[in-house]
């Protein structure tokens, strides 16, 4: 079927027919997962348009922005300062790399015993399914695990890879490392856009993600409310969305909605019934459309209240100190913040465990869930400490590790149903 | 099949490989019955069903969906095996801690609270390793009826090793020990012992309280039991019938939620 996007679509070099396969089953399982949902707020509507237009509208700005000069720069890590990218008149996007997509592709190059996030957007790149790596001047990057950091060794074949150094430890040299990776990033993205990043660049660019940041803070503090104010999967869209759509239209948005979200807190309506058991999910991201878990859970007899995750609180906890005003000290304001991020990738990363047991406790949940990736050694290594911390705190846990495939949902069914039960 | 006024209540536990039925009325089992999964497994729950007038049926087991769509009973509920189990477990024994089920395709280690409730459980990933499956395709490479298989595997005269656990790689393994001339009894042997240290690490994973209740069609095995028994120093509780405690336990579900007026619950994706 023609659509108004082909034309874009065959100058990115997409292979069409594939993508509208994919396109279709994204919809299917889209309607399948989302729009059966009840009692759904009306503000979800922008969130199902901007993902019915994820490949459509939103790449159309990205070739409006690059046709006036503005450079694309692709994520995969909530470690990449997207305010440089911003300072600079850069698009920042976050990459998905939730779906199955290429695997086989990406397996001729990668081990089998790759995550699944790994093998998603080196098989999107392979199989010419991704419009957002296609318009992307730049893919950063990063090392958070080794996965990750020798995948972009053999991607830099394909993609035009820049790699940022995370450190693994929290100390003083390692403060240093991570100064100076963010001074080389601000250099890259100098060059790549043309642009000098300047303090009062900087400043606005601080202040757009924390604002961004602060409208999701307001949406989680919302729907921590007894009863659920909205499902945990719409959360997760909404998480999931905020790392491609333009931030300013996303910020006022997402605001409407939770003012929508505030009325219905106010007026004590819930979208489950009452005593349904609160779940919080925790560990690896769940990037679009990798919503399989949380359909599960909540098609299980129980409801999502809080994402510890890339795609959730570990993305929006901490803002950058606003305060600076000179380039250096915005910049060590960078440095710190980001620091502050309690990725599994860290050691000793104490402070995810406390920060896990905080928000089981402030979000009343009845149990956590925590979610690996097969093969993601960080998360599934963690996650024993994860049990322990939350066994001594008298919080239920349940260890999951699964990829994107669907052929382990009967198993993951049935545990997590047993789960919910056990927690009831 | 299906009759308002019965006071019977149906519990069947639809597994991979057998479908249990049990019957219960007043809390007692009036009745029992039992057969292979097939391709077929609705038809199979129909004929179990056939003679029967039952009230309510609470499905268990991975196929307990299909009760509910395909069973056409008014009143179908479900349950998970963990929840059946531990229900079943603690009617037999009612101070059982830990209980292992070993069915045809998966294994389960459920811990339960002093008052029965679940406190952790693990189960086996995607994979049939260690389970049923796994012995009943040994027996057939070794040429031992399963039923005889754990008493054959008690005459061997050495232990030794197997390092794999996967089904298919096991019988490589098990094809080129024979071929080296090892007794095919001492491989019997080896093949339980991989079982059970596998097993063994997932009960130490939930943590093992006694008394320990062994279920499934597994604990038929003697071999399987007494190398339990000797790796966790301890008797292990083994029902007369342990394939059938999932099925009880549904059924023990149902009849508590029939006595005290409830309606098959609805779920919330229901």
């Amino acid at each position: 079927m023609p659509t108004p996007y082909d034309e874009m679509w065959e100058k990115l070099n997409l292979d069409l027919d594939a993508h509208e396969q994919l396109l279709q089953v994204l919809g299917k399982f889209y309607g399948d997962i989302y729009l059966s949902q009840e009692g759904r707020l009306k503000g979800m509507e922008y969130l199902d348009f901007v993902l019915s237009e994820v490949h459509g509208l939103r790449i159309k700005e990205l070739q409006e922005a690059k046709a006036q000069g503005r450079r694309v720069i692709g994520t995969f890590c909530v470690f990449v300062p997207e305010e440089l990218i911003l300072a600079a008149d850069g698009v920042c996007v976050g990459l998905c790399a939730g779906a199955e997509i290429g695997k086989e592709a990406a397996e001729k190059i990668l081990p089998r015993n790759t995550c699944a996030l790994i093998k998603s957007f080196v098989g999107f790149k392979l199989s010419r399914l991704c419009p957002f790596i296609e318009s992307c001047d730049l893919v950063v990057g990063e090392t958070t695990c080794d996965g990750k950091k020798k995948a972009y060794e053999i991607f830099a074949d394909y993609a035009p890879v820049y790699v940022m150094e995370i450190p693994q430890m929290k100390q003083a040299c390692d403060r240093e490392l991570w100064r100076a990776e963010i001074l080389r990033f601000k250099n890259k993205v100098e060059e790549i856009t043309g642009r000098t990043i300047t303090a009062d660049k900087l400043k606005e660019a601080i202040r757009l993600v924390n604002a961004r940041r602060r409208v999701l803070q307001r949406l989680n503090e919302l729907r921590a409310a007894i009863p659920t104010p909205i499902s945990g999967r719409d959360v997760l869209l909404i998480n999931q969305v905020s790392f491609y759509d333009d931030p300013v239209r996303f910020t006022a948005r997402i605001g409407e909605l939770c003012d929508e979200l505030e009325k219905r807190v106010q007026a004590g309506e819930g979208i489950v019934p009452a005593g349904t058991p609160r779940l919080m999910l925790s560990g690896c991201p769940m990037a679009v459309p990798n919503w399989k878990l949380p359909y599960i859970i909540e098609s299980s007899g129980a409801v999502i209240v809080g994402e510890e995750s890339c795609i959730g609180t570990r993305n929006i906890r901490d803002l950058v100190d606003e305060s600076g005003q000179s380039l250096e000290e915005m910049l060590d304001a960078l440095v710190d913040r980001y620091l502050r991020i309690d990725c599994a990738c860290f050691t000793p990363n104490v402070e995810r465990l406390e920060h896990i047991v905080q928000m089981a406790r402030d979000l009343q949940v009845n149990g956590v869930i925590h979610f690996a990736l097969n093969f993601c050694q960080p998360y599934a290594m963690e996650a024993f400490k994860v049990s322990r911390a939350l066994e001594k705190a008298g919080i239920p846990m349940l260890a999951l590790e699964t990829d994107y495939s669907m052929e382990d949902v009967e198993q993951l069914k049935t545990r997590v149903e047993a789960f919910v039960e056990m927690v009831r | 099949m299906t009759s308002p006024g019965s006071h019977l209540v149906a519990g069947l536990d639809i597994g991979s490989r057998s479908i249990e039925l049990v019957l219960l009325e007043e809390g007692q089992v009036v009745h029992w019955d039992l057969l292979p999964t097939t391709y077929d497994p609705v038809k199979q729950c129909q004929s179990l069903l056939a003679r029967v007038q039952v009230r309510r049926v609470v499905a268990t087991g991975y196929g307990r969906r299909l009760a509910v769509e395909y069973l056409g009973h008014p009143e179908v509920q479900t349950i998970t095996e963990i929840q059946a189990y531990a229900l079943g477990a603690r009617h037999l024994a009612p101070e059982v801690r830990t209980i292992l089920d070993i069915g045809g395709q998966d294994t389960k280690a459920i811990l339960l609270t002093p008052e029965g409730k679940v406190a952790k459980f693990e189960m086996n990933d995607r994979c049939a390793a260690g389970t049923g499956k796994f012995l009943e395709f040994m027996a057939v490479a070794l040429q031992i009826p399963l039923t005889e298989f754990g008493a054959f595997a008690l005459t061997a005269d050495r232990r030794i090793t197997l390092s794999s656990m996967c089904t298919v790689f096991a019988e490589s393994e098990a094809t080129s020990l024979m071929a080296r001339g090892e007794k095919p009894a001492n491989i019997a042997l080896g093949l339980h012992l991989a079982i059970v240290s596998r097993t063994v690490a997932m009960l130490r994973r939930v943590g093992v309280v006694s008394p320990l209740l062994f279920a499934g069609g597994v604990a038929h095995n003697v071999a399987v039991r007494l190398l339990l028994e000797e790796a966790l120093g301890e008797k292990v509780l083994v029902p007369e019938q342990p394939d059938l405690v999932g099925a009880l336990g549904a059924a023990l579900y149902g009849w508590r939620h029939l006595r005290e007026g409830n309606g098959p619950r609805q779920r919330a994706d229901q």
